[in-house]
């Protein structure tokens, strides 16, 4: 393990302010509000960076354009960029950003996170570690590894 | 004896320092108390305590004189002799150089300082004597911050008590405060010693006395504290504020003019500092010392304060100028703290040195520069930001200025007020010699809008001088002013100038066009003191232009809310002022022209712009408000004739009278003394209606006429007094009998009446009539006599079988109000009346009466028996409420006869009764919907109306009828859900739920046991049907507020089990979002009860919520992630298992 911090002085970047999503005046009881872009930044934005105490908005980790929804097919894409190329927090950000969807999105749907192409240097190996199931559920065994996850994940849940 | 020995063990327990703080305050009590029935006397308290006071153990001899002083703070209003205090004071004075023991002298010497004149004070000579003790022996600043505030406290009563006496000590005294005071950091005693340094001041007032020769030095050691900065973590610990001690710094600073040479360098240069408290302080600080310090010694500074001033002016004053109607009066600058204290401290120069600072500001060369700068731009917009905060920094200068003294307004006019003219292109040729040559031409090119800034500012201000001397100018004598003469002279031509800057019709017309165009009328009109200053042709030429606009320019938003606000704003202004000719003018062109607006059958202007205009007006004052509302009336009535057949009228007077009931009424309620308003309102309605005898069929829009109109007159005829509610009564009533076909005589006459003999013929007509007389019935006071009650309650009861609401409604208010108004006069009872209602609608319910009677009824009305039926269950309720409401113990009949309608039993005799009626093959579906109006009988007894029996009406409330209501019934209806049938069943939860909702939570709370079995079976039994949604809804409420109270959680602790259970097949409920969500979020409130409880039915309840992840509704999905985790992290970590 690296003593010290990854990135010691990360760039913190400004909130978007929330959106308020128009309301219809009169609400029609029986339409259906598919899953959106929105609704899945909504469930990620507010997860804390495993090393600074800004949430992965803040530090332009996640955007709300690099997520990909298809309710339809139920499958969703995110896309993160890590902070420094050498990253070694981007899996636990992925492990994050995985674990948060699963406990949010119904059952149906198929989770794909990535790399932003070009922003890490082991990219490939991350991709492949973060969506190997096997892998996934070995580092959920894993108590320590359970509990940054949480701690990471108790501001997302406001 | 036994005394002394007491008072030794008092002392004894006080002195000995192992006694708790208790302990030794009471038994300080006691020595005091002793003190002062004169059970024991100050001579011999000291001589017991002398080993106290004269050992030489420090410790307690310090508690020993302690004891002493507390003792004399005690007795602060008990009179005491010369000598004794002679010698005290002797004795603490000496104390004082005991440091060991110094806080009993210190105390013991305030004590007596502060003592008053009537129980013996010290002398003279004593406190001359302490000053000196205190001068010698103590060094302030070496003490604890206790010690060191009693000292100040010490100081501060010498000076203020015996002025005199310590004057004497001269350049001693003031070198010891000096002394003692530096260095001071404690907010408490800094409070003291700014005091003290002003009482020090006041004390040596002469310029060469002995404090010209310290100023120097004690001006150093207050300067340093300039300006507060004060960081104490915890406001509320310390007690003292930091405008505390900015005030107290400023008296300080202020108190002698011998600081100037010091003081205002010192503020000047704080002056320029970046810090915005810094900044606002200087600027009071110099206020303050302005008008302390005196013309002369300010004279020297005039030039540093007014470059410094001015700057703080120009930085500060906000770039922005606000647009909105709601500037129009008032400051159209966001207000801003700096630039408000620079411009109060110009204005306290100015006046008290008004040439020197008017020739600084006509000669500024900034000034000069913006006064070219103006010309060069035409439009306001085209003005970069910069120049644009300094054009705002120089008009409120300018303003601040003429607003100062009637002489600076001259001096201020005659340099400025010529130049923006010129710049404006006006000249006084157009009111001398023949106004009406020039009248017509308007300016055609667009006026410079920095000039017409300019000009408002200094007209507005040169207005609210006049506005606020006392003496108004009304004789010519004044004329020689300069201000008035070329206000007098330009008038005319501003009025064009202004008018023109809107009525310019050029394509990028501005919002600035519009807004100083009205402003600078508005303020022209404004000008207090008749017709003097500004002709009436110009006044009137205003208000017809604002008319005009407000007639004719209603698609342009802006402009229109502009003017309405100027006319609303000149109206208030000639009330205020009562300016009697102006009046005239008002009353002649603007009212009577808005007031037309409302009849004239143009429908070019919108509606509602023309109802806005009338009500915005007629708000400015009572007598436009009452010419409004004649016109207002007006236009109902003559469109009420028209109503049946037009549209359009019937449009218009629904209009009107919701705007009457929603603006007008509750004006005139709050306006008092216009009561006979709404009573003529009510009657005209009467007459209107009387006279009116053309009625169509009813078709939609006129009920909407009848419902508003009904309303209007509720709120007309609750607002009035007893008196005059007698008045219309009577009125209404005489109208029902004399014009409707109502067999009301008959009714009177038959004593054996049965209802269902009455053959019904009544037409449209008379329905109207019926239901406009029950809603005078509704509004009226108990007070209040109502004529014949006796055929009014058959003929409601007729009615209302009909399926008119409005008629069980007022019968409701009439059991309501009957006999509790103290009226003995009535010709029935309550109990008659009673017995009336329930003789003739029983019979609906029991078969033994003769069915015929039924089937005629069926056939008159053309109704079936069922809605007869509900008709009557409707009208019961109703009348249950008035019941209820009272605490009248009949309503208990009436719910035994819902009740009877929801048991099966109950329901067998009437499907008995269909049967030889009707051959209906729709029995089951039939007794449905009667069973289901019984219970929703329920939510009329138990719920709040708008539209009847409430405070506004006057109902008769007996506190905690809903209480006692809800627990009366709920166990009765609990043992009947237990005997219920299967078809009856979910009747009477509904019943039982309208009842749940309708109680205040808090009762709820206090009996959770018992209702949340009830409570639940009522959510799973009604979950099946689309129409109970919103009972389940209510009930889920209930359920969540349960859930979230503390008291509730333990209550339901036990059948956590069944909460959570029925919970769960609520998240699946289809027919609404908002059930879903409730239920999700009582689920998370029901994993905050106990583990052990909870714990088990973790599985079910996230396989149930994984499944609410894929709900349709986002808010749900939302609901529904907090709850997983909720659930998931009662164990930790298992989430994933």
């Amino acid at each position: 393990m690296v003593s010290g911090l990854i990135n010691a002085n990360p760039v913190v970047y400004e909130k978007k302010e929330r959106q308020v999503r128009s309301i219809a005046t009169i609400p029609d009881e029986y339409a259906v509000e598919p899953i959106d872009q929105q609704e899945i930044f909504d469930h990620i934005r507010d997860i804390k960076d495993p090393e600074h105490p800004y949430s992965l908005e803040e530090l332009k980790v996640i955007t709300e354009d690099a997520i990909e929804v298809d309710n339809e097919r139920s499958y969703v894409r995110v896309t993160f960029t890590p902070t420094v190329e050498h990253c070694s927090m981007a899996t636990v950000i992925g492990l994050c950003l995985r674990v948060k969807l699963m406990r949010s999105l119904p059952s149906r749907y198929k989770m794909d996170i990535r790399v932003a192409p070009g922003t890490h240097a082991t990219e490939a190996a991350v991709n492949k570690q973060l969506n190997d199931k096997e892998r996934v559920a070995a580092a959920l065994e894993n108590p320590n590894l359970l509990d940054m996850v949480d701690e990471c994940l108790a501001p997302s849940y406001g | 004896m036994a005394e002394t020995s007491q008072l030794i063990q008092h002392i004894e327990s006080f002195v000995d320092s192992s006694h708790s703080p208790g302990q030794q305050a009471a038994s300080l009590e006691a020595i005091a108390s002793l003190l002062k029935n004169d059970q024991l006397t100050i001579e011999t308290l000291v001589r017991e305590m002398e080993g106290y006071l004269t050992t030489t153990d420090n410790i307690i001899r310090a508690r020993g004189i302690l004891l002493l002083g507390e003792v004399l703070v005690h007795l602060a209003s008990k009179p005491l002799d010369d000598a004794p205090i002679h010698s005290l004071i002797g004795f603490f004075m000496d104390r004082l150089a005991d440091w060991r023991a110094l806080r009993g002298a210190l105390v013991g010497c305030l004590a007596l300082m502060r003592r008053k004149s009537s129980g013996g004070m010290v002398s003279g000579n004593d406190a001359k004597a302490v000053a000196e003790s205190y001068l010698q022996n103590l060094q302030v600043q070496s003490l604890g911050q206790y010690e060191r505030k009693l000292c100040f406290e010490l100081l501060e009563s010498l000076l203020e008590r015996y002025p005199n006496a310590v004057a004497s000590l001269g350049d001693n005294l003031i070198y010891g405060i000096c002394e003692a005071v530096d260095g001071e950091k404690d907010p408490h005693c800094l409070m003291l010693t700014f005091h003290i340094i002003e009482v020090l001041s006041r004390l040596f007032p002469d310029p060469c006395g002995p404090l010209a020769s310290f100023a120097h030095d004690l001006f150093e050691i207050l300067g340093c504290y300039f300006p507060i900065h004060f960081t104490h973590p915890k406001v509320e610990d310390a007690n003292v504020k930091r405008d505390d001690l900015a005030k107290a710094l400023m008296l300080a600073f202020s108190s002698t003019p011998l600081f100037e040479p010091f003081a205002i360098p010192l503020l000047l240069e704080k002056l320029s500092s970046s810090l915005p408290s810094a900044k606002v302080d200087s600027l009071r600080y110099l206020s303050d010392c302005t008008v302390k310090y005196g013309v002369d010694r300010m004279a020297k500074h005039g030039e540093a304060i007014w470059s410094s001033l001015k700057d703080a002016v120009f930085t500060s004053v906000d770039s922005v100028l606000s647009f909105n109607p709601e500037s129009l009066e008032g400051l159209d600058l966001p207000e801003n703290e700096i630039a408000a204290e620079a411009l109060s401290l110009l204005q306290k120069l100015i006046v008290q040195n008004t040439k020197m600072f008017l020739d600084l500001i006509v000669g500024d060369e900034d000034i000069k520069m913006i006064f070219n700068m103006i010309s060069s731009y035409e439009t306001y917009h085209e003005i970069p930001p910069q120049s644009k905060q300094r054009l705002h920094a120089v008009g409120r200068i300018l303003s601040t200025s003429a607003k100062a003294s009637t002489l600076s307004c001259n001096r201020v006019f005659e340099c400025f007020f010529s130049q923006l003219m010129n710049i404006l292109g006006l000249s006084v040729r157009n009111s001398s010699g023949h106004p009406s040559s020039d009248e017509g031409i308007l300016i055609s090119k667009r006026c410079n809008h920095g000039a017409l800034y300019l000009s408002i500012e200094l007209l507005s201000a040169c207005r609210d001088l006049v506005a606020s001397s006392e003496t108004i100018p009304a004789a010519s004598a004044h004329t020689e002013e300069t201000w008035k003469y070329l206000l007098q002279n330009f008038s005319p031509s501003l009025t064009m100038a202004f008018c023109s800057a809107f009525i310019c019709t050029s394509e990028d017309t501005h919002n600035a066009d519009m807004y100083f165009g009205v402003k600078g009328l508005l303020i022209l009109a404004t000008f207090p003191g008749g017709y003097f200053l500004i002709p009436k042709t110009v006044f009137e030429r205003i208000l017809v232009t604002f008319v005009s606009i407000v007639n004719v320019d209603y698609s342009n938003t802006l402009l229109w809310k502009l003017a309405l606000k100027a006319l609303v704003q000149i109206g208030l202004f000639i009330e205020r002022y009562h300016e009697s000719e102006k009046e005239l003018s008002y009353l002649g062109i603007v009212v009577e022209r808005i007031v037309s607006l409302a009849s004239v059958d143009d429908f070019s202007m919108p509606f509602t712009l023309r109802v806005e205009a009338l009500l915005e007006i007629g708000t400015s004052g009572q007598s436009y408000m009452l010419k409004v509302v004649q016109g207002l009336e007006g236009t109902i009535y003559a469109n009420l004739s028209k109503v049946h057949g037009s549209t359009n009228s019937a449009e218009i007077v629904t209009q009107l009278l919701k705007c009457y009931s929603n603006k007008v009424i509750p004006w005139i309620c709050c306006a008092k003394g216009l009561e006979d308003v709404l009573l003529h309102f009510a009657i005209n309605i009467w007459n209107q209606i009387e006279n009116s005898m053309v009625f169509h069929a009813t078709q939609t829009k006129e009920r909407g006429v009848l419902d508003v109109m009904m309303k209007a007159m509720k709120l007309a005829v609750a607002s009035c007094s007893v008196e005059k509610q007698n008045i219309i009564v009577q009125k209404s009533y005489s109208i029902l009998s004399s014009s409707t076909s109502f067999p009301l005589k008959e009714l009177f006459l038959q004593e054996g009446f049965q209802i269902a003999q009455v053959v019904d013929d009544s037409s449209i007509r008379d329905e109207w009539i019926l239901s406009l007389f029950a809603a005078v019935i509704i509004a009226v006071h108990p007070r209040t006599h109502i004529p014949n009650i006796r055929p009014m309650l058959y003929l409601f009861m007729i009615t209302l079988l009909k399926g008119n609401v409005a008629a069980a409604q007022a019968l409701g208010s009439m059991v309501n109000k009957l006999g509790s108004g103290g009226q003995t006069s009535s010709d029935c009872t309550l109990e008659e009346a009673m017995d009336i209602i329930l003789n003739s609608s029983l019979w609906i319910f029991h078969n033994d009466r003769s069915p015929d009677i039924q089937a005629k009824m069926t056939v008159v009305h053309d109704i079936s028996c069922t809605s007869l039926q509900i008709h009557a269950i409707v009208g019961l309720a109703w009348i249950g409420k008035g019941l209820l409401m009272r605490g009248h113990e009949k309503v208990k009949d009436m719910t035994m006869i819902f009740l009877q309608c929801l048991q099966p039993s109950g329901v067998a005799d009437i499907s008995h009764q269909e049967k030889s009626v009707s051959e209906n093959s729709y029995e089951l579906d039939l007794h449905h919907s009667v069973m289901k109006s019984a219970a929703d009988a329920f939510q009329i007894l138990m719920g709040d109306s708008e539209l009847c029996l409430n405070r506004d009406f006057h109902a008769v409330i007996r506190p905690l009828y809903k209480q006692r209501f809800f627990s009366t019934m709920m166990p009765l209806l609990q043992s009947l859900v237990m005997k219920s049938e299967p078809l009856s069943r979910p009747f009477l939860f509904r019943a039982s739920a309208h009842i749940i909702m309708d109680t205040p939570l808090i009762v709820v709370l206090s009996d959770t046991k018992k209702i949340i079995p009830m409570l639940l079976d009522g959510l799973s039994a009604l979950s099946n049907d689309i129409l109970d949604k919103d009972v389940i809804y209510g009930l889920l409420l209930v359920l969540s507020g349960i859930l979230m109270d503390k008291n509730g959680q333990k209550a339901v602790s036990d059948s956590a089990h069944t909460i959570v259970n029925c919970l769960i097949d609520l998240i699946q409920y289809p027919h609404m979002m908002l059930v879903r969500e409730t239920a999700i979020q009582c689920l998370v409130a029901v994993s905050g009860l106990s583990h052990a409880r909870i714990y088990p039915m973790r599985m079910q309840v996230l396989r149930a919520i994984i499944k609410a992840l894929d709900d349709p509704k986002r808010a749900v999905r939302q609901e529904a992630v907090r709850c997983r985790q909720a659930w998931a992290s009662i164990a930790s970590r298992s989430l994933h298992s």
